[in-house]
This record gives structure tokens, C-alpha cells and sequence, in this order.
């Protein structure tokens, strides 16, 4: 086995497609795209973490069992960001 | 059912599959843990930037950028690596294996090689929360650049926690406790090792690419 | 053997507690059961330790202005009863001791799915422990459990880091059990065992892990974002940066709250046990008990701002809060009727365990209803950090949770130990506990109401009388504690043997000997109905 076994060509595509989304965000940042570039920042943030979970980290042959459990965390850390932000965005002035 | 357990077993455990299933899940369980241990700096981070929009763009600005954008690309290709070598030891391929997980923690010392560059230019910067802070910045500039230490620090701890468990799956291979029957840590530290490059993947936006007013 | 002996039969396999004795065999088990009573000796004893803070403040409290210790050294008490009662009592009790003890025997398991990991979580919360412990040997801390910034991050003179270290620590030891159970539940079941025939005991014990898992690290980065700013002199709650006090309590509470679910659903699987047991009926709703676990668990999450109402936080965000906590009143309530409804028309066993659960469904409902009261944002402006909020806490983690762990104990004593307790004396030391903690903490409810606030150790002339009760109270409480330690510990070594289901129970665990053997079963059981399986009255 070496590194045209087709096991690999996932990993090399996943990988191009991990440096490709890299260049955009920070191509998106040096170029003047004034607020677009935290929405897109995260986009792309969250877009390259679930090629990582789906692919490097195997989620898409697990069972839905194994896919919830790699999912709750973050559903509860939304919660916890959510219903704090409800406290400050209703408190704060603005600076 | 069967009460005869294969020896290498614990008692609890009907078969391999079983266990396999059963590392999956713990392993699992633990990354979600750990997403609520960063999560608590990533909501510190949220609030803080919707309070101060001004001094989190302005402490974005004092970090290295290029610096940044290198150090997320070794991470992905460390990723790349780690990922192989999981693929290879399925094969039974050890030494393709050790080759692997030594490319990947050659990169994770790079990065953390990186990174100090990175700590050292902030403290020739008087950018170091605890030690005398330039006088010029905002307040709330500290306040960035405490959450820039906080969670990069906290994420090279764990990169550091990953070369010690690197060191550990090396001499387990070259023990050959490591076959293609038996491969489970390499594939849960594999997890391990992703998530770690994960939560840099958000901290990078994050901390790196935050707009210029 | 001689050479008439018949053809070899197999050797009956030693208890869990024979075979191996020595204190390696001990301090290396990887047996669940061993693993259990290694932290039940452990619990006790800082159970004690928090018991003893706490006689020493109702010792100072029984006199308005009494000089029995410093301010200092009153602060430094609290804390330490918090502390040690809270981490290192009420939230291990039941999972570790009656949860690795019974989980997996309560599914037909061998073990939990990881016992290496088992024995590696006990040895991390003693090293938790002693840390808690020498920061209180070297004078302690006075933030009060809470450690609420900016005291603990810059004004404290205790010894906070030592203190916050030992909890950081012995919270890596709660997820490590936390992420046991749950895979364990998910992949060891016993065939047929499907999850809506699981025991609500083992429904508590997965709920409660959840809770341990997810909330758990909250607190830990809590811990060390308060430490960071103590010894940096600077961090993210420190005004003089823009930062904001109140984000401690946000991520502080966040955590404490879920915390509570974990000091209390335990305690509920345990009721549902013993409830079916001593009234030799099914749960009435089973699928609804099940499900209320949950939805505690899960609305356990987003409560916590009822704790900051007069904060500063912001009122709208304490609206929702509000609301929210009302909502998560409402599967506990569903659980009392159900537990009524059981009870009722049931062919009733007043024995031990049993007094204890009819004390925690007394007990428990004063302290949820009055849960409620101070989830009304109004009236907790008013109850706020009085003896009110005290109160309602020990009702429901005292008269909840740790009659509910006795009660627990006391229903499993014959399989843990293979002897029974003595029932007149284990009786009397219920009913002894049920009257010291009213004594001791309904005075407690009056003296909120009438503005007596918390962590003071003086306080006005007319609050004399309530004040003496609730001491008083808390002696006849700590008699009523100190029993089982005597005759619990006295039947381990000479009770009368039990069999192996002396109450005719349901459940695997009374299918396998008292105590069981090392491997638990004989041969994996095989379940083919639903649980509380009585015979019809």
C-alpha cells in the first residue's frame, strides 16, 4: 500500500479541500470585505471542523449512536452562549 | 451467551466488537467534555467581543497573522498525517505507522515552535497579561489579549499532552503491540488529536481574522 | 484428595469481599463492588469533616452574639462545610458508592465498561480530597463555597488556589465516573434488557452521568480562569480591564446548578427502587418516571440564572430564567404523584428503607414547592442569601438526597455486605434523622422570612428563640447520623447472614448471591419482561 491506494484519496481530498478553506478565510481577512469576514470566518470554520469530524475523524461510518455523542457537547455549549448573551445583550451600552 | 471471555478482554466484555464500540463511545464522551472545557472560554470570548467590538479588533491586530495562517496549515496537515497513520496500522503497516505519528508530532513541535514566537513578540510587545501592560493600549485590549493567552495556552497544553501520548503509541509500536487486530490507540488518540486541531480551527478566526474598522 | 473423592466439582467462587484481602488487593482492585466501598469509607470520612463545621456554626449560632470563633474563622467554616459536603460528599454518595456498587449488577453486567478507569477515578478524587483537606489544615478559605470573584480573585487572604485545585481535580474523577456509566448502560446490558425495561435506578444513574459529563468542565475552566486572575493580579472578571464580575457566576452557575440535578436524581432512582419493593407494586408510569429523568437532567441546563436574580443581571434575562426554573418543577411534581400513586393501595413493609423514602417524599416536596417560591423573581428579592435559601437546599439535598443514600444503603446493605442491619435500631435512627432535620432546618424557613441572612455569625436578639431549635435540632440530627455509623459498621463484621433476595425484590441484583461473587453472575441472566415485575395484589 502506498500513497495511491485508493483508502487514501479521501484524506488527500479532505486535506485540498482543508487548505483550500484556509486560503479563503484568510484571503477573506486581507481583502476589504469590511463585517462579511466574521460570518464567513465561522462558515468556514465550522465548514473545515466537520470535514474533520466526518472524514479524518471517521463520523460518516459510525453509527447515529456515536454521531450524537460527538454533537451534544456543542449543543449545549450553544445553550450555555445563548441564554448568557440573553443576560449582557440585555444589559450592556454599547461602547 | 457465552461466558467464556477471550483473555485479552476485560470480564465485561462479550466480544472485540463490543469493546470497540464501547472505546468509541468513551472516547467520544470525553471530546464532549472537552468542548465544554474550551467552551467556557469561547463564551468569556463571545461576550466579551459583543461588549468591546473596538478593542477586540484592535488586539487582532497585534497578532501575527502570517504566523497564524502557517501554524492553522501545519495543524491541518498534522491532521493529514495522523489520519494516515491510522489508515496504515488497519493495514498492519508499523513502520508506515511510526513514520506517521512521527511526521505529525514533528509538525505539533513546529507549531508549538510557532507559537513561542508568537508569546515572545507579544512580550517584547508589553502585551502579557500579569507583567507591566502597555500603557497606550485600552483596557479592554487586555482583556483580548488575556483570552488570546488563555486559549492558545490551554491549546498547547493539550498539543503538549498530545506529543507525551505520541511518544507512548511509538514505543508501543516499536514493542509491535500494535497490529492491525489491535490498534485502538491509535485510533482513539487519532480523535483526540483532530479535536485538538479543531478547536483550532475556531480559535483561529477567532483570535487572527477579527476585521479592521 | 483421596482417590475415592468423586470426579472434581466446581469450587464455589469466593465473594467479591473473600479471595484476595490484603490491602494491595484493596488498593488495586478493578472489582466495581471494591471500588464502591473503597469510596464509601471515603465520603464518610469527609462527611464527618463537613458534619463537624457544621456543629461548630450551630454551636456559635445558638447565641445571638457569641464569640465562639472570629468572623474570620466563622467564613473560613461555611466554606469548608460547602465545600466538603457539596464535592466531596453529596455528589459522589450515590454514583460512586451505590452506583458502581449496583449499576452493573442492576443490568446483568460483569463490570462497567471501563475498570481500570474505575480504580484511576477514586484514586484522583482522594488526591482532590487531600489537597481540599491540607488547604483547610493550613488555615482555609473564606469565600464561601461559591467563590464568587472579585473576593476569591483579589481580595481573599485564604488559600484559595489550594482550595480550587482540589476541586479542580476531584472534578476529573466525577466526569471519569460520569463517562463510565454512560457506556456502560449503552453497551452492557444484559440480552433482552431493552431500555425501557431498565430499573429507574439505572435511568437516574445514566441521567445523572450525563449531567456529571457536560456540566463538570465548566467548572473546572471556572476554577482556573479565577486562578489565572489571582495570581496574574488580572483576568477576565476584573472591572478595571472591562471585565465583569458577574461572567464568573454566569460560568460558575452553569455548572452549580446542573450540580444540584446530580446531588438529587440519584437519590430519585433510589425512591423508585424502594418504593416498588415495600409496596410489592409496579412504578405507577414507569414510561413517564423515565422520561421526567430526563427532562430534569435536560432542563436542569438552562435554570441557572436564578441564582443571580439580584445580580445585576439583567431582568429580562431573569424573566426567562424564572420561567424556565417554574418549568423544571414540573417533571419532579409528576414524580411525587407517581410515587404516591405507587405507594397507594400497595401492600405496604414499613421496614428502614422504606421510612426513609416516605421521609424524602415528605421533605423533598416542602423544599421543591419552596424551590419554586424563590424561582419567583419578586419574592426572591426579598429571600435572597437569607436563611430561606439555606432552608430549601438542605431540605432537598438532606432531607432529599441523604435520606434517599441511607435509605439506599440500607435497601442493598444485605447484598453489599451479606449480613442484615438490626431493623428496631436502624428504624429508630430514620425517624431520629426525620425529627432532627425538621428541628433543625424548618426554624431556618422563619428566620429567611424574617430577614436573617446567611453567612453571619451574630445576628439581632429576636431571632434567639428559632436559632436555639435549630441547634437543638441538629443534635438530635447527629445522633441520628452517628447510629448507622455504629450498627451499619457492627453488622458488617457479625450480622445475621442474608440470602440472596431478603426482601423478595425484582431485579438482577437480587438474582446473584449476597454478596455477589467477583464476576457478579453465575451465567449472564437474560431479561424477557418489564421491571417491578410484582405479582398482582
Amino acid at each position: 500500500m502506498n500513497a495511491e491506494d485508493p483508502a487514501f484519496r479521501p484524506l488527500f481530498a479532505t486535506y485540498a479541500a482543508l487548505i483550500v478553506l484556509l486560503a479563503l478565510t484568510a484571503a477573506a481577512t486581507a481583502l476589504p470585505t469590511g463585517w462579511w469576514s466574521t460570518p464567513i470566518g465561522l462558515a468556514v470554520a465550522v465548514a473545515k471542523a466537520s470535514l474533520i469530524f466526518v472524514v479524518f475523524m471517521r463520523l460518516r461510518s459510525q453509527s447515529p449512536l456515536v454521531r450524537t455523542f460527538a454533537l451534544v457537547g456543542f449543543f449545549f455549549l450553544a445553550i450555555m452562549i445563548a441564554l448568557t448573551l440573553a443576560d449582557y445583550v440585555t444589559r450592556l451600552v454599547p461602547v | 451467551m457465552n461466558t467464556a471471555t477471550p483473555p485479552s478482554l476485560p470480564a465485561a466484555y462479550g466480544d472485540e466488537r463490543q469493546r470497540d464500540v464501547a472505546n468509541h463511545l468513551g472516547m467520544w464522551t470525553f471530546i464532549a467534555t472537552e468542548v465544554l472545557f474550551f467552551g467556557g472560554l469561547f463564551l468569556a470570548y463571545v461576550v466579551y467581543r459583543v461588549a468591546y467590538p473596538a478593542a477586540f479588533a484592535a488586539g487582532s491586530h497585534t497578532l501575527n497573522f502570517w504566523r497564524g495562517t502557517l501554524n492553522t496549515a501545519v495543524l491541518l496537515t498534522s491532521s493529514l498525517t495522523m489520519a494516515m497513520g491510522d489508515a496504515y496500522i488497519k493495514r498492519g503497516r508499523r513502520t508506515a505507522l511510526r513514520n506517521c505519528v512521527a511526521a505529525t508530532a514533528s509538525l505539533g513541535v513546529l507549531f508549538l515552535a510557532i507559537k513561542a514566537s508568537e508569546y515572545q513578540e507579544m512580550y517584547a510587545k508589553h502585551l502579557v497579561p500579569g507583567l507591566p501592560f502597555d500603557p497606550a493600549a485600552s483596557p479592554p485590549l487586555q482583556l483580548f489579549v488575556f483570552l488570546y493567552f488563555a486559549m492558545t495556552g490551554l491549546h498547547a497544553v493539550h498539543m503538549l499532552i498530545g506529543l507525551g501520548l505520541m511518544a507512548w503509541l511509538l514505543r508501543l509500536n516499536q514493542r509491535g503491540r500494535l497490529t492491525a487486530a489491535h490498534h485502538a490507540p491509535v485510533e482513539m488518540f487519532g480523535l483526540y488529536w483532530h479535536f485538538v486541531d479543531c478547536v483550532w480551527v475556531f480559535l483561529y478566526p477567532l483570535l487572527y481574522l477579527i476585521p479592521q474598522r | 484428595m483421596t482417590p475415592t473423592e468423586p470426579a472434581e466439582r466446581p469450587r464455589a467462587t469466593p465473594s467479591y469481599l473473600g479471595g484476595e484481602t490484603s490491602a494491595a488487593s484493596w488498593l488495586g482492585t478493578l472489582d466495581h463492588k471494591r471500588i464502591a466501598l473503597l469510596y464509601l469509607f471515603t465520603i464518610t470520612a469527609f462527611f464527618v469533616v463537613g458534619a463537624v463545621a457544621a456543629a461548630l456554626m450551630r454551636w456559635q449560632l445558638a447565641v445571638p452574639t457569641a464569640d465562639l470563633v472570629t468572623s474570620d474563622t466563622y467564613n473560613r467554616l461555611f466554606t469548608l462545610h460547602g465545600v466538603v459536603m457539596v464535592w466531596f460528599f453529596l455528589i459522589p454518595s450515590i454514583p460512586t458508592v451505590l452506583g458502581n456498587f449496583i449499576l452493573p449488577l442492576a443490568i446483568g453486567a460483569r463490570d462497567v465498561a471501563f475498570p481500570r478507569l474505575n480504580l484511576a477515578s477514586w484514586y484522583i478524587f482522594v488526591s482532590g480530597g487531600l489537597l481540599a483537606l491540607y488547604a483547610i489544615v493550613v488555615g482555609g478559605v473564606d469565600t464561601g463555597w461559591t467563590f464568587y470573584t472579585p473576593y476569591s480573585s483579589t481580595y481573599s487572604n485564604g488559600h484559595v488556589m489550594v482550595m480550587a485545585a482540589g476541586i479542580f481535580v476531584a472534578g476529573f474523577s466525577s466526569i471519569a465516573t460520569g463517562l463510565n456509566f454512560i457506556v456502560t448502560v449503552h453497551k452492557l446490558r444484559a440480552p433482552g434488557l431493552t431500555w425501557f425495561r431498565l430499573p429507574l435506578f439505572v435511568w437516574a444513574i445514566y441521567a445523572t452521568s450525563i449531567i456529571m459529563v457536560l456540566a463538570t468542565p465548566v467548572l473546572a475552566i471556572t476554577l482556573v480562569l479565577m486562578g489565572l486572575e489571582r495570581v496574574l493580579g488580572v483576568g477576565i472578571f476584573d472591572p478595571r480591564i472591562g471585565g465583569d464580575p458577574l461572567l464568573f457566576q454566569h460560568l460558575f452557575w452553569f455548572y452549580s446548578h446542573p450540580a444540584v440535578y446530580i446531588m438529587i436524581l440519584p437519590s430519585m432512582g433510589v425512591v423508585s427502587e424502594i418504593i416498588t419493593c415495600f409496596s410489592r407494586k409496579r412504578i405507577f408510569g414507569y414510561p413517564v418516571m423515565a422520561v421526567s429523568i430526563l427532562s430534569i437532567a435536560g432542563l436542569g441546563f438552562l435554570v441557572w440564572g436564578h441564582h443571580m436574580f439580584v445580580s445585576s443581571q439583567s431582568v429580562y434575562a431573569g424573566v426567562v430564567f424564572s420561567f424556565l426554573s417554574f418549568l423544571v418543577s414540573v417533571p419532579s411534581a409528576i414524580k411525587v404523584f407517581n410515587w404516591i400513586a405507587t405507594l397507594h393501595r400497595g401492600s405496604i413493609t414499613l421496614s428502614t428503607p422504606l421510612l426513609y423514602v416516605l421521609g424524602f417524599l415528605a421533605l423533598f416536596t416542602i423544599g421543591g414547592l419552596t424551590g419554586v417560591f424563590l424561582a419567583t423573581l419578586a419574592v426572591d428579592v426579598h429571600l435572597h442569601d437569607t436563611y430561606f435559601v439555606i432552608a430549601h437546599f438542605h431540605y432537598i439535598m438532606v432531607g432529599g438526597g441523604v435520606m434517599a443514600y441511607l435509605g439506599g444503603i440500607h435497601y442493598w446493605w444485605p447484598k453489599i455486605s451479606g449480613r442484615m442491619f438490626p431493623e428496631a435500631v436502624a428504624a429508630f435512627a430514620a425517624v431520629t434523622i426525620f425529627v432532627g432535620f425538621n428541628l433543625t432546618f424548618f426554624p431556618q424557613y422563619l428566620l429567611g422570612y424574617l430577614g436573617m441572612p446567611r453567612r453571619y455569625m451574630t445576628y439581632p436578639a429576636e431571632f434567639h428563640t428559632l436559632n436555639v431549635v435549630s441547634t437543638l435540632g441538629a443534635v438530635v440530627l447527629a445522633v441520628g447520623f452517628g447510629l448507622p455509623l455504629l450498627y451499619l459498621t457492627r453488622s458488617f463484621l457479625r450480622g445475621a447472614p442474608a440470602g440472596p433476595n431478603p426482601w423478595g425484590a425484582t431485579g438482577l441484583e437480587w438474582q446473584t448471591s449476597s454478596p455477589p461473587p467477583e464476576d457478579n453472575f453465575a451465567q449472564t441472566p437474560v431479561v424477557t419482561g418489564p421491571p417491578y415485575d410484582y405479582p398482582p395484589l
